[in-house]
Formats: C-alpha cells, structure tokens, sequence
C-alpha cells in the first residue's frame, strides 16, 4: 500500500531517531564509569570508584527514602479518589458530566508551575499550613488520580455493567458485588494506574518543588540541587545511571500485564 | 467524593485571586488589597514581554519539531512494522519515558557540555558545541517530550484503515498523494491531542532550563523565582495566569478539532 522508497525511508528515519533517543542515555551509562569527574569525551578511562561513593552517599539513600514514601502515599490517594470517581461518573449522569471529565484532565494539561505554584498559595498563603511531607503527596496525588480514573474509566466503557446487574439479579449487595464482580474485572486497570502514578509521583520535580519544605528532599530534588556542585557531579551521574536502569522494570511489569499495557500506559503522561 | 477536583479548582480560583494582591515591599508580607499592580507591571515592563514571547515560541518550535520527527515514526510502526517489531517499538518508545525527567535533561548537558561528545564530533570541522542556550533548551524540550507526541499519532494512525490506503492508490495517487490528502487529515486530531502534552510541558517548564539554558529565562524561571527568591508570590501569581490564559485558549481551540477524546 505505501511505496517501496517510503517504506525503506520510513524504516531509516525510524533507526535513526531511535539512536538519537538512547545515545544520551547510553552517555549516562558511561559516564557513571568515566575516571574523569568532569565527564571529558573520550573517557580517559574506566572505574567503578563512583559507583562505590554513591553507594556509601546519605543524602542519596535518604532521599530516595523519601521519593519511595512519597509515591507510595501519592498512589493510594489517588486508586481510592481515582477509581471512586470513574464509578460516580459512569453511574450518574448528571448534566456536569463533560465538564468534571475536563476538570480531572486539568492538572496534566496546565503547566507544571501553575499547578504547583497554585497548591503552595492554597496551602500557605490560603489555608496557613506549613508544607511538608503530605503537601507533596496530595499534590501529586492530584495529577495521579488522572491516570488512574483514565485507565478505570477506559475498562468500564469497555465491560459495560452487565456483570454488574447480573450479579444484583442474584441476590448480592453493593458491597459483595464490588468485592466479587467490580474490582476482579479492574484489578489490572487499577495495577497498570498504580504503576503510571508510582513512576510520575516518584518522578515529579516541578510541581515538588512548590510543595516541598526545605526539609524535605525527594530524589529529583537532591539531583537538581546537586546538580551544579563539580564535586558531587560524579554521584549525581552514577544515581542517574541507576535511574535509567531502573526505568526498565515498570516497562517489564507492563508488559507483564500486557492487556493492560496498550490501553494503560499510552493514556496519560 | 471529588473533592480533589474541587480543592484544585479552589486553588486555582485563590491564585487569581492572590495575583490582584500585593505585597508590602518592607516587611514582604502579602496585604491583601486589591490592585491591578501585578498585572501592569507585567504588561508595561518589556522584560516580560519577551519571555512570554519567547516562552510560547519556544513551545511552539518544540511541538512543531516533535510532530515532524514524531510522524514517520508513527506511521512506520502503525503501518509497516510486524506486529512483534511493533510491540518492541512501541516499549522502545516508552522506554525514555519511565527515565526521569531528570536524567534526561541532565544527559543533554552532558552531551552539549564544552568537552562533551558533541564538541567532540564537531571539533575536526573547526566547530565548538553550541554550548548552553536557547539552541540547547529547543533540543533538549523537543527530546523530552518526544513520545508524548509519538504515542498518541501512533494510536490515531493505527485506526486508519488499512483500505483507505488501497482506494486512494486506486483512484490512482501515489504514496505521497495518499499521505498528504488522506492520512494526515484523518491524523490531525491525534496530532493536537499530543501537542496539548509537548506545548503545555513546555509552556511550564523551568528545570531544563536551568539545566541546559545558561542564562536564558523562560516563564516557568520568573514564577519559580518570585514565589522563592524575591518572595513576591502575587507577581508569581500574576505571571502563572498567562500560561493558564494560553493553555484555556489551546484547549478550547483543541476542542473544536475532537482531539481531547483521543487524550
């Protein structure tokens, strides 16, 4: 159906641009090894002396301490509101309909910064809260729950509620209907959310960086604020080579998941 | 039960709201009278004027470059590739994008650093690498938010069938024909839907820039500044309206394409 020239250029833009993407990457990777701490290229020669020094770093294992707690909490919040939410808007039909469907995609359509800078103002200025720990998680629960009530919302359009009423028919409650019927039938909807949130909670440094107290770091913020130190670059790259190894596992998971992986993790950003 | 929604909205509301205080220059408390202040001064002092100007340029270049780059690639896997080759492109796709925001950018300024592999490559042709800057930040954006623009292209190129492709070659256009008059029009709500993410990302983004920017200054860095730094937090909120005024006017026109179902 397309050309025979198309198709082999095609193939060769698609090759190219795909060496593109992971040559930085790939640089990471090797730069984690250079002996020379100000990354010159070519590397004067190999070493896993910063790999050691990253491993023995407080500041690194305690924020990534605190970026796993954070996530963790960002996540529950958001399969609990995300997942009721899908359920309220299939239920009823209430004329708002569209409009709440706009008003849950709004947090990942705005800016990063008018998110964040919103939620500090509401916090401080507003509701006079310090920030701390829980101020990033609701906040980043808030554009979590988008990526959990997507993926509920998609499976729900697509079992319909026959199971549902069935289940009624014979005799069960609400409860045991949700119990037996509803959540079986999201269970991999709900892990595939669950993993998106995780990732872009365990990710997230704009809208963190509003929220967070000075107090608290999270893995991207210790990045960034390290970032600019000559002395620290050397174990900044080796955390961000851990970090782009890391990103394999929720593609494997995903895929593990598979029916959940087209229709999950395309969604949402 | 929405109360997320609703204690989003609010704080969006008490962020207008806050952008027509203003701040008493002594003490750097928020007086809460209202004034148009923040906004004058956002409109009359040029500074702002060519962030603004060169904010939405910037996010403008950055989705153009993405939708140019993102299209082959779709159209290869969508239409081309086996089905394994397909699933493999797509976790190739995905891939980048469970790296960390972070790592990313930070490859950039490894890759455009003076000694990095960039200088390198270009060096034997008498060239420097182009250093930190606007040219940098274009880069790096467009590489970030790269498969938010492949992925919802893909998903929309897929639904075109397969049969369209023959009927045009039917009806006698060639390849080229066929692409321009028939693929891309059928494509274009997918390519709005991935814009939304690659301008909207860019609209507010800060970090890269403080990453591969240099001194460059993009709207996100004048918010963050003035919420930390300066401590003026209804000049910050006065200058976030103008991201959420761009991305309202962005959603509405999307709207009319039918792009927001394909998000």
């Amino acid at each position: 159906m397309l050309s025979h020239g198309l198709r082999r250029s095609l193939t060769a833009v698609t090759a190219v641009v795909l060496v593109i993407v992971y040559i930085p990457l790939a640089l990471v990777l090797l730069n984690s090894f250079n002996t020379d701490n100000t990354f010159g290229w070519p590397p004067p020669g190999l070493t896993l002396h910063w790999w050691h020094v990253a491993w023995e770093s407080q500041g690194a294992r305690d924020a990534l301490w605190t970026s796993v707690r954070v996530a963790l909490a960002a996540t529950a919040l958001a399969l609990v509101l995300g997942t009721l939410a899908a359920m309220g808007l299939r239920r009823t039909r209430f004329f708002g309909r569209n409009v709440v469907s706009l008003l849950i995609i709004l947090p990942i359509a705005l800016p990063g910064v008018v998110t964040g800078l919103a939620f500090q103002n509401g916090f401080r200025t507003i509701l006079g809260i310090d920030l701390s720990l829980w101020t990033i998680v609701i906040a980043h629960a808030t554009f979590c729950i988008v990526t959990v009530f997507n993926n509920v919302q998609a499976r729900f359009q697509r079992l319909g509620g026959n199971f549902e009423q069935a289940s009624m028919d014979l005799g069960a409650g609400r409860w045991t209907t949700f119990r037996l019927v509803t959540f079986p039938m999201l269970r991999s909807a709900l892990l595939a959310g669950a993993l998106l949130s995780f990732g872009l909670s365990f990710d997230e440094i704009v809208v963190t960086t509003f929220t967070a107290s000075p107090q608290d770091q999270t893995l991207p913020i210790w990045i960034f604020q390290n970032l600019f130190r000559p002395n620290q670059a050397p174990i900044v790259n080796v955390v961000a080579a851990v970090l782009v190894i890391f990103s394999a596992i929720p593609i494997y998971l995903a895929q593990r998941l598979s029916g959940a992986s087209t229709e999950g993790l395309t969604g949402a950003r | 039960m929405l109360w997320l929604g609703v204690a989003y909205l609010g704080a969006l509301a008490a962020l207008l709201i806050t952008s027509l205080w203003m701040q008493n220059d002594f003490t750097g408390n928020i007086e809460r009278v209202w004034t148009t202040e923040n906004f004058q001064t956002l409109f009359t002092v040029d500074v702002y004027r060519t962030i603004t100007l060169r904010t939405i340029g910037i996010a403008a270049l950055v989705t153009l470059i993405d939708a140019v780059i993102a299209f082959p690639i779709a159209l290869y896997m969508a239409k081309v590739a086996s089905p394994r080759a397909q699933r493999l492109l797509v976790i190739a796709v995905l891939m980048p994008l469970w790296a960390s925001y972070l790592v990313k950018a930070y490859a950039w300024r490894g890759m455009f650093s003076s000694n990095g592999p960039i200088a390198w490559v270009v060096e034997p042709f008498g060239l420097h690498s182009p250093g930190y800057g606007l040219f940098a930040t274009t880069v790096t954006l467009a590489y970030l938010w790269l498969p938010y623009m492949i992925l919802p292209v893909f998903a929309g190129l897929e639904r075109v069938p397969d049969s369209l492709f023959e009927a045009s070659a039917d009806l006698g256009a060639g390849s080229w024909m066929t692409l321009r008059r028939v693929v891309l029009p059928m494509a274009f709500p997918a390519f709005v839907a991935g814009s939304i993410f690659t301008f909207s990302l860019t609209m507010g983004d800060y970090i890269a820039v403080k990453i591969v920017g240099g001194t460059t200054q993009m709207l996100g860095n004048v918010v963050y500044d003035n919420q930390g730094a300066a401590n003026n937090l209804p000049f910050a909120a006065a200058v976030a309206t103008i991201p959420i005024v761009v991305m309202l006017g962005y959603l509405a026109a999307a709207r009319r394409t039918g792009a927001l179902e394909q998000l």
